[in-house]
């Protein structure tokens, strides 16, 4: 699902070049979680930026279901970021002026789904997390856990094949950061493919392969477990 | 851990058999701590002896001799729970030897055994999270005992994190920088005069 070949990210010019990235091969199957566990600096969020496609790789290429994403055009790659990756943030980046449903809903209605149709399809997603409840309230009226789990249905929502999610769990306590990371977990065995960059090993635990970053490189990888690799077949990750 | 202690739990439910002991003692630690038959039996023996448990009078020895918690057992259960465990003395951690240890041995990378640490560490943590992840909620005995090894290895790994952090920022105190030649000193003493000037200036 998600192919990142040879990815390097370089900032900067001769004196001032910061190599972020550095010759980054990764796989990430449908149904599989993997963890990029690294301390800060060492890469995991840039890397994180180029899988999807909010920033470009200095070298090396991104493919998304098979499709390098620098041979798409700019709307195609836009419409590739509405449709099929989700986002999930520390800081829940929900709209204050919308409703936890209406929150959900508006990534499928920028890219054209009816408005019914939309609230339909997110009050499903609302559902799937245990928030059929708390589809008509706002941001402000909901806790840290309940706006991460809304922010986890934004993501989930439609036909989304790809998640990545940067320290998720980072500003909540560890109950509700545990549920954040089963309901992670869970979206992955329903097909999607996961990544998240994390600090924390708990967090990364949680993941079926854990793949360590250091000054912009993977210097280490757990090896991946066993039913993950039965599901996939052999060969199929770097 | 204490067996001891433990079976005493275990009884102050009710009179139950030494095969039952073990079940349950397993099934409620998830079988992170196995605990063999000839151990609950000896423990029930000392138990008995003791005078805090008390077996069926007549009964063979055997998995049908049942066993329960005397007035004692009881006593000695509720007095254990309370105070706390001895924490005064810290525990001769292996890992923490083993990076002490390879600080002083030529050819090794500290920062790469640290990273071979970390990632078995992380390995085991995945285990305990998939245990986790597979247990219902309402099996708390079992959430709690995976939730102990979880954190107990999360702190072992960020103990090896600032390790990490310790060890590279020291790679710098390897090189210290070399005595500036009077030359030098006096170059950089003209051009700290001439920033004061300016800076008096502004």
């Amino acid at each position: 699902m998600l192919e990142l070949r040879q990815v390097s990210k370089t900032y900067g010019e001769e004196a001032t070049l910061v190599q972020a990235v550095v010759d980054v091969d990764l796989v990430v199957g449908p149904g599989e979680l993997v963890a990029v566990m690294g301390p800060s600096g060492s890469g995991k969020s840039t890397l994180l930026t180029i899988a999807g496609t909010l920033e470009e790789p200095t070298s090396g290429s991104v493919l998304i279901a098979g499709r390098d994403v620098a041979e798409l055009t700019r709307n195609d790659r836009a419409r590739l970021r509405r449709r099929s990756i989700g986002y999930v943030f520390q800081s829940f980046n929900l709209l204050a002026g919308l409703t936890a449903v209406e929150n959900v809903a508006l990534p499928l209605e920028l890219d054209g789904t009816r408005a019914g149709a939309a609230q339909r399809l997110a009050r499903a997603a609302l559902e799937r997390l245990g928030l059929g409840d708390r589809a008509r309230h706002y941001p402000d009226q909901l806790s840290g856990g309940e706006s991460q789990r809304v922010a986890i249905a934004r993501a989930i929502v439609g036909e989304r094949r790809l998640l990545l999610a940067d320290e998720p769990t980072g500003a909540l306590d560890s109950t509700n950061g545990e549920s954040v990371m089963r309901m992670l977990r869970a979206a992955c065995r329903d097909g999607i493919a996961g990544v998240v960059v994390t600090h924390d090993a708990q967090l990364a635990s949680w993941a079926d392969r854990v793949v360590f970053m250091r000054d912009g490189r993977v210097v280490d990888r757990t090896p991946p477990r066993a039913g993950v690799e039965s599901l996939l077949g052999p060969g199929t990750r770097s | 851990m204490s067996v001891r202690h433990a079976l005493l739990a275990l009884l102050s439910e009710g009179p139950k058999y030494g095969l039952q002991l073990r079940q349950e003692f397993e099934a409620g630690t998830g079988e992170v701590w196995p605990l063999n038959v000839g151990q609950v039996y000896m423990t029930l023996q000392r138990l008995e002896r003791d005078g805090l448990v008390e077996s069926e009078a007549g009964a063979e020895e055997g998995p049908q001799k049942s066993y329960r918690l005397s007035g004692a057992g009881h006593d000695e259960l509720v007095s254990w729970l309370g105070p706390p465990p001895d924490t005064g003395v810290p525990p001769r951690d292996e890992l923490v030897i083993k990076v002490l240890v390879a600080l002083r041995v030529p050819g090794v990378d500290v920062v790469e055994l640290v990273q071979a640490h970390r990632r078995r560490l992380v390995e085991t943590m995945q285990h305990f999270t998939a245990l986790k992840a597979d247990t219902d909620e309402g099996d708390v005995g079992l959430l709690l005992v995976a939730d102990a090894e979880i954190f107990r290895l999360d702190a072992v790994i960020r103990w090896l994190d600032s390790a990490e952090a310790r060890l590279r920022h020291g790679v710098d105190l390897r090189f210290p920088s070399v005595p500036l030649s009077p030359a030098a000193r006096r170059r950089r003493r003209q051009s700290q005069d001439q920033g004061q000037d300016q800076g008096a200036r502004r």
